[in-house]
């Protein structure tokens, strides 16, 4: 009897959480998604934390451009959203999500800067399916992750973490939100956390 | 007594894990019945009264005053849902722009994934005039067998309730005055207006 409860116990669970993957998916990407299941919430430890200065960095862009974060300093507060990788559940609609909120940031004198470890041909054939986005995607693929690796949000698969930092105007990080993987960060955690910058 | 109880408590725990993971339900099909929907009563008193909705924190579906009820399954983060917004808005105001109709019809959207402040800031965006109901843990999405979005289910009131689907629509519908026709067509009610206009 014992066994049988070994044997059913494990199949349960597996029943259990098949059941729980629930992400909300847009026609858009019609059957264009992978999705890979369920991850582990967290694979990273952050190397940075509030208050510190924000490692600076450039990337090249899907416009063509390469943007520096450092450009935005007295100018602007800047929203790092990082994504864990094209084509898949969750952030293929994280960023449309954001495209229609502009004047949020805008009222809160920030600007939002996408990043993922793809290269820039995926970056651009995945994000045409969003629309026109009004905000930078970066690309952090070569050297690869080094940007969410100085962040501390690579996990050891390589993607990044769905990580939302915000870095003030003088260069300062003030908030850092890892999320789990497998989840969307509510937009009003976000708008929240800018909201206390002014 | 030992093996019974470990029987007994290897069944539990399976009907327990299954009765949640059943909670992942059927797509919509034309001719089924949808799952009990429940879903908060609006604050607002004019979308209250819209809807036929009496005092309570909570209602139904089924509780909802018309003949026919559209729903469009949507999310503030999808695309197509955003695109086609302006086409949704407009078939609300065909809709309430014919008495016959807007006596008949109701509309509502439910924001799969999406919490109240998500729901309102898509609502505020595209000027949504109809009601708009969060599901941000995904009960509703999940009982509706995840379909993916935007997603419109036309219900029509039959002898219990609010409860047979007579319409499915995965993605956009495409052209205002088709839909509107065909959603007249499916449910009957083409004939009852055409009716009205001969009195």
């Amino acid at each position: 009897m014992k066994r049988i409860l070994f044997l059913l116990l494990p199949g349960c669970f597996m029943v259990f959480f098949a059941a729980a993957i629930v992400h909300g998916q847009s026609v858009a990407f019609k059957e264009n998604i992978y999705d890979p299941g369920m991850l582990k919430p967290t694979d990273s430890h952050l190397k940075v934390k509030v208050g510190d200065r924000a490692p600076d960095f450039t990337l090249p862009s899907v416009s063509g451009e390469p943007v520096t974060l450092s450009s935005f300093q007295t100018k602007k507060n800047v929203v790092l959203s990082f994504v864990p990788a094209a084509w898949t559940p969750v952030c293929s609609d994280q960023w449309p999500g954001y495209n229609i909120v502009e004047e949020l940031f805008a009222q809160n004198d920030a600007v939002l800067l996408g990043i993922t470890v793809d290269n820039i041909p995926t970056l651009f054939a995945w994000t045409n399916q969003m629309g026109k986005l009004w905000f930078p995607v970066l690309s952090d693929f070569w050297p690869h992750g080094a940007v969410a690796e100085r962040y501390g949000v690579l996990r050891s698969d390589g993607v990044a973490e769905r990580a939302l930092f915000i870095i003030d105007k003088k260069g300062t990080i003030r908030y850092i939100h890892v999320n789990d993987i497998n989840k969307r960060p509510h937009l009003e955690d976000l708008m929240k956390a800018l909201g206390k910058l002014q | 007594m030992k093996k019974r109880s470990i029987f007994t408590t290897a069944l539990s725990i399976f009907l327990g894990l299954f009765s949640i993971s059943a909670f992942a339900g059927e797509q919509p099909e034309k001719g089924g019945t949808l799952p009990p929907i429940i879903l908060s009563v609006p604050e607002n008193p004019s979308q209250k009264t819209y809807l036929g909705l009496s005092q309570g924190k909570t209602f139904a579906l089924t509780d909802i005053k018309a003949n026919v009820l559209l729903v469009e399954i949507f999310s503030m983060y999808c695309p197509h849902c955003q695109a086609e917004a302006p086409a949704v808005n407009r078939l609300y105001g065909k809709i309430e722009a014919d008495p016959r109709l807007q006596q008949s019809i109701r509309v509502i959207g439910i924001g799969v994934g999406n919490t109240a402040f998500e729901v309102n800031t898509f609502r505020e965006e595209f000027h949504i005039p109809f009601p708009l109901f969060p599901d941000p843990d995904f009960k509703t999405y999940s009982a509706l067998g995840k379909v993916r979005t935007p997603f419109f289910i036309g219900i029509k009131r039959e002898n219990k309730g609010m409860e047979r689907i007579f319409l499915v629509q995965l993605g956009g519908f495409g052209s205002v005055d088709e839909f509107l026709d065909r959603v007249l067509q499916e449910s009957g009610l083409n004939g009852s207006v055409k009716e009205g206009e001969n009195r």
